[in-house]
């Protein structure tokens, strides 16, 4: 009883992957099964078909809520295509001549935890990183060192819904 | 009591408990879920991590440890767990299953019509009195879609099985639910 269950939840919706269909985004969430979980993909539309067949909704009930069905998807669709538009910054900014330190911005607009990114990049680096405001007063984080291509790959791995193209690597050199 | 909770708007402080009303808390939960949940609190609710209680409008109140939201309490009423954390521990609390059929309306929000629970497809193995925390299943589902408190008992929702039978507390995609703490 103790034993804390470890239990998926739909990267794209949040909940659980078998209450995907009862959500507005359902071939979205089928999609992120398939890429994250291929088992799971297969144990839940296998088995959901059959219930779905078996569900017999009035037709005119399933017009109605298949068009409530499609506006919000639009809706969400949107956002998602307004989220993809956001980007995120690697920033290696020179220090001293010797030091370095790297600053990632914009991965809140992916819906990512930046004081939990920051622990983990600290913990991964073994360095310092933390979360900071800038001029802009917008949320940074800042990792001490040049981990500009390890953090890259590091957001490819953990947040697989930041599209590789959205991220900039860039570079702020001292002027001399 | 969560649609449209904002944690941004709605959190009107928080505090780290002292460790006295730490202690006040986890005997209060540990006395209404039964000692079978100490084990369960040791992980959750460690006695060395600090506490922090979020009083939020409309008088709820979050316990969060190691920015995690464990358990809410309306005002000074009983201790609902959360459904991340009752999905972690699903025995905490007796289940009530639902047909197929009202999934999508408690996943809206609404509350638990008796036959959503006394039809072909539900199920209540359990027998509780009216006012009780419970875990609403779904047919067809391995995890919790919601938790609420029964208006009458298991046993008067089986005979008068019309109206209401479970108000919906907190269920799957609320505010609640996707709510994230960062201290
Ligand atoms: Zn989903």
């Amino acid at each position: 009883m103790t034993q804390a269950r470890e239990v998926l939840y739909c990267g794209f919706c949040s909940l659980p992957p078998e209450y995907c269909e009862f959500g507005p985004t359902l071939e979205k969430c089928k999609e992120w099964l398939k890429r994250n979980d291929r088992v799971a993909f297969q144990f839940l539309y296998n088995t959901l078909e059959d219930q779905l067949a078996s569900t017999s909704l009035g037709t005119e009930d399933k017009l109605e809520e298949d068009k409530k069905k499609a506006k919000e998807a639009a809706k969400i669709e949107r956002q998602l295509q307004k989220k993809m538009q956001s980007r995120v910054v690697i920033k290696r900014i020179e220090r001293t001549k010797k030091k370095c330190v790297t600053s990632v911005f914009g991965l809140e607009n992916f819906d990512v935890d930046l004081k939990k990114a920051a622990k983990l990049f600290a913990n991964k680096f073994a360095c310092g990183a933390s979360v900071t405001k800038n001029n802009q007063g917008n949320d940074e984080i800042v990792v001490q060192g040049d981990v500009s291509d390890e953090i890259f790959d590091m957001i490819m791995e953990q947040w697989p819904i930041v599209p590789e193209d959205n991220i900039d690597l860039v570079e702020d050199k001292k002027k001399k | 009591m969560f649609k449209k909770f904002n944690i941004k708007e709605d959190v009107t402080g928080h505090t780290q408990v002292k460790s006295s009303v730490q202690r006040g808390i986890r005997a209060k939960i540990q006395d209404q879920f039964g000692d079978g949940v100490e084990g369960i609190l040791d992980v959750v609710l460690p006695k060395k991590t600090p506490m922090i209680l979020m009083k939020c409008h409309e008088h709820i109140n979050l316990i969060v440890v190691n920015n995690e939201i464990q358990f809410f309490q309306h005002f000074d009423g009983p201790y609902f767990p959360t459904l991340k954390l009752l999905h972690k521990y699903p025995n905490m609390l007796p289940r009530l299953q639902v047909d197929r059929g009202a999934i999508k309306f408690v996943i809206g929000g609404a509350n638990i019509m008796c036959p959503g629970l006394t039809s072909k497809g539900a199920k209540m193995d359990v027998s509780v009195p009216a006012d009780s925390i419970v875990a609403i299943t779904a047919e067809g589902k391995n995890e919790v879609l919601a938790i609420g408190k029964t208006k009458m008992s298991t046993d008067d929702i089986k005979k008068i099985n019309k109206g209401i039978g479970v108000d919906t507390v907190h269920y799957l995609g609320d505010s609640l639910w996707k709510t994230v703490v960062d201290l």
